[in-house]
């Protein structure tokens, strides 16, 4: 699958990184390392914005992470209108930030910074897919 | 050829707000009020545009839209003419790619200028327009398109951290709806008290209506010349461009370069630098207009740029620091949250009020202003970009 199937709304048909959607499908969210300097990367990068080398491997975005700062939109963009609301996150884990909407099974009042987090995979309608954070 | 000093001479705005007109229209517009203010000045002398516009390709459909300006205008530019993008900073990026081509010599008198018409017969084309000025595979994705959530984050964690409460916000608002109430350019001349502000629809918590810049059509110009045309062209003070910076260390929300989304270590950066290439602090700053898309901006804005410090930006504009008769007036023409935020055309705008400022002549002017800065973030907080007038070079 390409990577026109991210998200909910797509404006980039082919990209390097087509392969993190097939993750995605097979249940994971991956991030990459360089090989050459060791920088980890999440969004994915198939060349390392650090050292340009495209010597880069994947690895599974796994474990818990914190919660460090949320909103809720009211108002979304192209694509996203009869989606609203929902609320924005981003999480820590080991080694990468991660922006992602929160799994509408997080009740508001549940919402809390510092709280566990998991990252996985999302499937949307018309076989699109991406991904979001759930309670731990 | 040494380097040379650069003036700004003159300034010029189209009226701002919702506009039956078109971005072309607009243009012509603040190209006239800006050459009215600099009577000695023959097109002939002009020599190079910049247009600052992000949006022209999609909301008005021309690309290449410089050369469409020029030849409207009445100019035959023969040194350069082109478009520049940094979304809200594109004005500022103008104004300090022109002083670079001035002070090599490659350029001797420019108009700057910049604007968007943004209100389109279908108001879904803006929003979708929103999705191209962020990184839209990874942030877009999210859904996360419209700055009012990012900028809704950076206020809960300032409020966290420092204390800072909705009504020290609301009295940013306050301040710049009645600095701009005399404004007639600018989208709203309307004053409001805390208690709407505080009482108004929210955006997104906790931010409200008054708390957030509206969508603005509208365009604005100015003249840069060489000293030395600077001198021939126009009787008024000289105002020199002194020290600019721009700095950029991340693009999308989760690569925020500082410790926390209150911690704007890109904004001083570019300020750190500024100064210097300026020659001056903090404190010497007599009037400013800061990025104030949203009321928790200036609140940071005054801590990043150092005029008060860390975490008191609240205090800082609560107890009217940044007022007139306070540490050092800010948006004295009412800022984006009056006069309104046409991307490209922000920048400008700031540039014409430091200039009428500095040259005594200001609607509300601040005594004896000598010297004045101008600040820009673009995107979700990306760029922060600087740049400091003054009287002396």
């Amino acid at each position: 699958m390409g990577f026109e199937n991210f998200g909910t709304v797509s404006f980039t048909a082919e990209a390097k990184t087509a392969d993190f959607i097939n993750y995605l499908e097979a249940g994971k969210v991956m991030a990459t390392r360089c090989k050459k300097c060791g920088g980890s990367y999440f969004p994915p990068r198939m060349d390392c914005p650090s050292c340009l080398s495209s010597e880069v491997e994947w690895f599974e975005v796994k474990g818990k992470g914190k919660l460090t700062s949320y909103t809720k939109v009211n108002y979304g963009p192209t694509g996203f209108e009869t989606d609203a609301p929902y609320t924005l996150a981003l999480g820590e884990f080991s080694g990468v930030q991660i922006l992602a909407r929160l799994s509408r099974d997080i009740g508001e009042k549940d919402i809390k910074v510092g709280m566990s987090l998991m990252v996985s995979p999302l499937k949307l309608p018309g076989s699109r897919i991406a991904y979001e954070f759930k309670k731990d | 050829m040494p380097e040379r000093n650069v003036c700004i001479i003159g300034g010029g705005m189209s009226r701002w707000g919702v506009r039956e007109a078109s971005i072309i229209d607009m243009a012509q517009e603040a190209a006239k009020d800006c050459f009215d203010d600099v009577p000695a000045l023959k097109k002939k002398d002009i020599d190079g545009l910049l247009f600052a516009s992000s949006y022209c390709g999609r909301s008005a459909f021309q690309v290449n839209i410089a050369p469409v300006i020029a030849e409207r205008i009445g100019i035959k530019p023969t040194s350069m003419c082109t478009r520049v993008d940094t979304l809200c900073a594109g004005g500022s990026s103008g104004i300090i790619l022109a002083t670079g081509l001035i002070k090599a010599g490659l350029a001797d008198v420019m108009v700057v200028a910049g604007g968007e018409k943004l209100y389109t017969p279908q108001r879904w084309e803006t929003y979708y327009s929103e999705m191209a000025s962020i990184d839209h595979d990874w942030d877009g994705a999210q859904g996360m398109g419209l700055p009012p959530p990012f900028f809704s984050m950076t206020a809960q964690e300032h409020m966290k951290r420092y204390g800072t409460t909705k009504e020290q916000l609301a009295a940013v608002a306050v301040k710049n709806r009645r600095n701009g109430s005399t404004n007639p350019k600018g989208q709203f001349q309307k004053e409001v008290t805390l208690q709407e502000v505080m009482a108004a629809r929210p955006v997104v918590p906790p931010l409200g209506l008054f708390d957030c810049t509206p969508i603005t059509d509208g365009c604005a110009a100015v003249i840069l010349a060489c000293e030395e045309k600077a001198k021939e062209l126009s009787d008024r003070p000289l105002v020199y461009i002194r020290g600019t910076a721009q700095a950029t260390l991340h693009s999308m929300s989760m690569n925020w370069p500082g410790e926390h989304l209150g911690d704007w270590v890109h904004l001083r950066t570019a300020a750190k630098k500024a100064y210097e290439r300026a020659r001056v602090s903090p404190d010497d700053i007599d009037v400013a207009q800061t990025h104030d898309c949203f009321t928790i901006s200036e609140v940071i804005e005054m801590e990043d740029l150092g005029f008060c410090k860390k975490g008191e930006g609240g205090p800082f504009v609560e107890a009217g620091q940044g007022d007139f008769g306070g540490k050092v007036p800010v948006n004295t023409d009412g800022g984006l949250l009056s006069c309104g935020h046409p991307f490209g055309g922000t920048g400008i705008r700031q540039a014409r009020e430091i200039l009428y400022q500095l040259q005594g002549r200001a609607i509300r002017q601040v005594e004896g202003a000598e010297i004045g800065l101008t600040h820009n973030l673009s995107g979700l907080n990306v760029e922060h970009t600087i740049l400091i007038y003054g009287r002396e070079p």
